[in-house]
């Protein structure tokens, strides 16, 4: 039975450290504020672990189906009879499994910034903010009650911001949060009316209950939610196409991307925590969790999934190949990963052999957040040592980092989907799923991943190959054993991990999946693969001068890819130009001088009206005596001719 | 009807309502304390004509004898005999003429559309004796009282008058 | 001429009274305010005598009410002189414009 304390400890323990490090963390001495982080981390990756164990292997099973379990439940605001606000802890093979990878890639963040963030000033803060921001993030994921996953979901926002904008006297760090934020949160608006509308047709905020009434084809919620519609489109997809504009916007799909790659301004192990392996996660954790909802009562909306999907995938992979920031680079391969997730559900039916897709996307979540967490970190190793995020400053460090060189390159074949590593695994059920319903995406698909293949690698050989490296004194060495262990448990992981049958454990309906492997299919991706790691080796191992006479023969194509196709310059246009004058402007005009000017009046009428009064305390005994005999005459006048 | 008693009454209310305009509007402060003081004169003219002899006595021992006297003595004080008054604004003066006519006029409506009763008893005129026994009477009807508190406002009045009236002593050093 | 009776004496008293009124509202001077406060206390003892004679002979309530207000006249111009020069010692004038400290 699952023991609600243990579960709830999970996420509490994080946040009891939010307060202590927030609150005390600048007293305590040296680094221990964060050692405490990252035991109280220790703890409840332990936990989360020991949850894990006991539901997936004990009770979580009952006749072959993974039940839903709710241990703990209870109601904090009850608007009415069954719409209320509860705080509860879910348990599905998708939570648990995300508390799992959230606690592990949060851990080993932890013991990462250790020695990468020594002797900054506010060590003590950013283990504080880490520490609210995976309590977010558990929260978020174990969520009852939609509205209790929008609390989370507004509280990962906060975190992600303030870590953004941790180094906050760098004007570009700034405005990189500032954008994140509002991006999301504009999206979020959509999220919350999603939420409003669904709520309103199936009667309550609880997530079983919803779903319940939702897609059970009997049920009044059902055909009133569908009958009533608002542009020809019936409210029910509205209102899940309004909660995915929500979830993409988390997740950085397009066209709300623009924060992931800005984002990037924040320390590289807060990029590798939120903006690799859990935070822009959390939009396909979302659709995953209402996936009956969209399969059964939506497909519409879970169309328009699938391209959304499957565009953000190919226009972040081809922008990755021109650009020179490692960061970026790293960034848009997460949104193209992330592409990846969102197709997969959006081509996945509910239950049985149709639930391919969705199997495939919670197990290419998985192995992402191992090695797209190992890249960053790598990544974060490499910066440190050469102080530089740009791939000019770099080249043939292989000698000079060991360590951060084989676990690099373990990751980047596993993004890359060669086998034995996790990544073909998870690529390949997504590509069976993609081919086994929609062509068109099957093919974005594949030419994707052989791209894939090929940006990730221009970055191995651009910073470990390439150049001769430049001496770079003999001060530092490869880093400390805090940065190496975890670059090589995510290595270990991203390569074992392939190797989990998933399908017994996560799938649409609950029932186990069996996971084929079929050779023929898997040989064209893995072709792709080989192709582009060679095209990319033939370009970059060597300094020549191939790359920029191909970039020169593709000039068009190659600029716009280069500046991310436009589209910052188009939002900026829209907003400035567009909404800020034609509401922006007005509306200040208007609240300046008509609504204070009405204020201010009425300020100003009153002290004129009073000025005029004053005068009749003028001091003169005479005066007041004229006064009062006029009164009194018109009140004699008064009380004897008109009150008789 | 044309006797002697009642053109005395016509000259005096004469002399005291002429006198009390001239009073209020003349420019020279002590041309004003002599027509007030014809024109109390004139009021104690009017009581003498109606019989209440020790009215009129206390009305000009009191009033001409001493307030009359005393103001005239302020005047000396305060060193304004020689000069002219200041003008009052010609506005104030004809908005208090038409208020004190249009108070005037009001009083006089209300007096003449009122019905008074003849009184049934006989007149009495009251002497001095009447007088003072009615008001050292403590039976009912008797003015005892409020000739003990007169007495004492009296009091009040003469002590007010000197520590108001003060020179400050210098503050010692 | 008619027989001069109690109307005739109440129209001498508000005549007096509305003149004093007149005198308090438009002179600048203290002292002449002084008396014209002392002509209205004069035609309010004049109104009680007329009352008393014209519709009470046979009582003297009105006789002593006007004594009494002869009194309290006595006692009240006194204390205004001492008021009025006091007020003279710290303005060295008696014109009751100067005198405005309660203005606004």
């Amino acid at each position: 039975m699952p023991n609600a304390i243990i579960i709830a400890l999970i996420p509490l323990l994080p946040l009891a450290g939010f307060l202590l490090l927030g609150l005390l963390g600048k007293r305590l001495p040296g680094n221990s504020s964060g050692v405490i982080g990252t035991l109280i981390l220790l703890i409840s990756t332990g936990l989360a672990i020991y949850t894990a164990y006991g539901y997936f292997f004990d009770y979580g099973k009952v006749d072959g189906i993974y039940q839903k379990l709710i241990p703990l439940q209870y109601t904090w605001l009850e608007f009415s009879k069954g719409v209320s606000i509860d705080m509860g802890i879910f348990l599905d093979p998708i939570s648990v499994m995300m508390i799992v990878v959230v606690t592990f890639v949060s851990l080993m963040v932890h013991i990462y910034s250790l020695s990468y963030m020594k002797g900054e000033k506010r060590f003590a803060t950013y283990y504080s903010f880490l520490a609210l921001f995976t309590f977010s993030m558990l929260g978020l994921v174990l969520s009852s009650n939609i509205f209790q996953i929008y609390i989370f979901w507004e509280g990962v926002g906060v975190s992600s911001f303030l870590l953004i904008g941790f180094y906050y006297d760098r004007p570009s760090a700034v405005a990189a949060c500032k954008k994140a934020f509002i991006v999301t949160r504009f999206a979020d608006l959509g999220f919350l009316i999603g939420i409003l509308i669904l709520s309103f047709y199936s009667g309550t905020l609880d997530f079983n209950t919803l779903i319940a009434t939702l897609t059970s084809p009997e049920s009044n919620q059902l055909k009133s939610a569908a009958a009533a519609s608002f542009l020809g489109v019936s409210a029910l997809t509205w209102g899940v196409v309004l909660v995915f504009i929500g979830g993409a916007g988390k997740s950085a799909m397009f066209p709300l991307h623009i924060w992931l790659p800005d984002a990037m301004e924040g320390p590289t192990p807060v990029s590798a925590l939120i903006h690799a392996a859990t935070m822009v996660v959390a939009g396909v954790f979302l659709v995953a969790r209402l996936f009956p909802v969209f399969a059964i009562s939506a497909p519409g909306a879970l169309h328009l999934v699938a391209y959304v999907g499957a565009i953000s995938a190919a226009l972040a992979a081809i922008i990755a190949c021109t650009q020179t920031d490692i960061k970026r680079v790293l960034a848009y391969s997460t949104m193209s990963q992330i592409g990846y997730m969102m197709f997969a559900l959006g081509v996945s039916k509910y239950g049985g052999e149709g639930g391919l897709g969705y199997t495939a996307s919670m197990f290419h979540l998985f192995t992402h957040a191992m090695f797209k967490a190992l890249l960053f970190l790598g990544a974060g190793a490499v910066i440190h040592y050469v102080h530089s995020n740009e791939m000019k400053d770099m080249g043939g460090l292989r000698k000079l980092l060991p360590i951060t060189h084989i676990t690099f390159l373990i990751a980047c074949l596993a993004i890359a989907g060669v086998p034995p590593f996790a990544g073909f695994f998870s690529k390949e059920e997504i590509l069976l799923a993609a081919y086994q319903s929609n062509s068109i995406i099957y093919w974005i698909a594949l030419i994707t991943s052989g791209i894939t293949a090929f940006y990730m690698f221009r970055l191995y050989f651009s910073i470990f190959w390439n150049k001769e490296p430049h001496p770079h004194g003999e001060t530092h060495g490869e880093g400390s054993w805090a940065m190496m262990l975890p670059l090589i448990l995510l290595a270990i992981g991203a390569a074992a991990v392939g190797f989990i049958p998933f399908g017994n454990f996560v799938s649409s309906d609950g029932a186990a999946l069996e996971s084929k492997f079929h050779l023929n299919f898997s040989i064209t991706p893995v072709a792709l693969g080989l192709i582009g790691i060679f095209t990319a080796m033939w370009l970059y191992r060597k300094q020549n001068d191939r790359p920029n006479k191909i970039a020169s023969s593709l000039s068009g194509l190659y600029k716009s890819a280069y500046h991310k196709f436009y589209i910052d310059e188009l939002y900026l246009f829209i907003t400035k130009k567009i909404l800020f004058n034609l509401i922006g402007r007005p509306a200040a005009w208007f609240d300046k001088n008509v609504v204070d000017g009405l204020v201010n009046f009425t300020g100003n009428t009153t002290q004129l009206v009073a000025e005029k009064i004053k005068t009749v305390q003028s001091g003169k005994v005479q005066q007041y005596a004229i006064y009062f005999l006029v009164g009194v005459i018109g009140l004699a006048l008064l009380f004897i001719y008109i009150l008789k | 009807m044309m006797n002697g008693s009642t053109i005395i009454f016509y000259l005096l209310a004469a002399l005291t309502l002429v006198s009390g305009l001239l009073s209020v509007s003349t420019r020279q402060i002590f041309r004003a304390a002599i027509y007030l003081l014809f024109s109390l004169i004139g009021i104690a003219g009017i009581y003498f004509w109606l019989d209440y002899q020790f009215i009129a006595a206390v009305q000009i021992v009191v009033y001409v004898g001493g307030i009359v006297v005393l103001i005239i003595f302020s005047i000396f004080l305060t060193q304004q005999a020689g000069e002219k008054l200041a003008k009052q604004k010609i506005g104030r003066k004809i908005f208090s003429a038409l208020a004190a006519f249009c108070g005037f006029a009001l009083t006089m409506l209300q007096v003449y559309q009122h019905e008074f009763y003849e009184p049934s008893e006989t007149a009495v005129s009251p002497t001095v004796f009447d007088i003072g026994k009615k008001m050292l009477s403590v039976n009912d009807k008797g003015y005892a009282l409020p000739f003990e508190v007169i007495s004492m406002l009296l009091l009040a009045a003469l002590v007010g008058c000197i520590v108001i009236a003060l020179r400050n002593k210098p503050e010692p050093k | 001429m008619m027989q001069p009776g109690l109307y005739q004496l109440l129209f001498i008293s508000a005549a007096l009274f509305f003149i004093g009124v007149y005198g308090f509202f438009t002179r600048r001077n203290l002292i002449t305010m002084l008396m014209s406060i002392e002509l209205i206390l004069n035609s309010v003892n004049l109104n009680f005598i007329a009352f008393n004679k014209y519709l009470w002979p046979d009582k003297m309530d009105g006789l002593f009410f006007t004594l009494f207000i002869i009194a309290i006249a006595a006692a009240e111009a006194a204390v205004a002189i001492a008021i009025i020069i006091n007020l003279y010692r710290s303005h060295n004038s008696i014109d009751v414009e100067n005198a405005e400290e309660l203005k606004y």
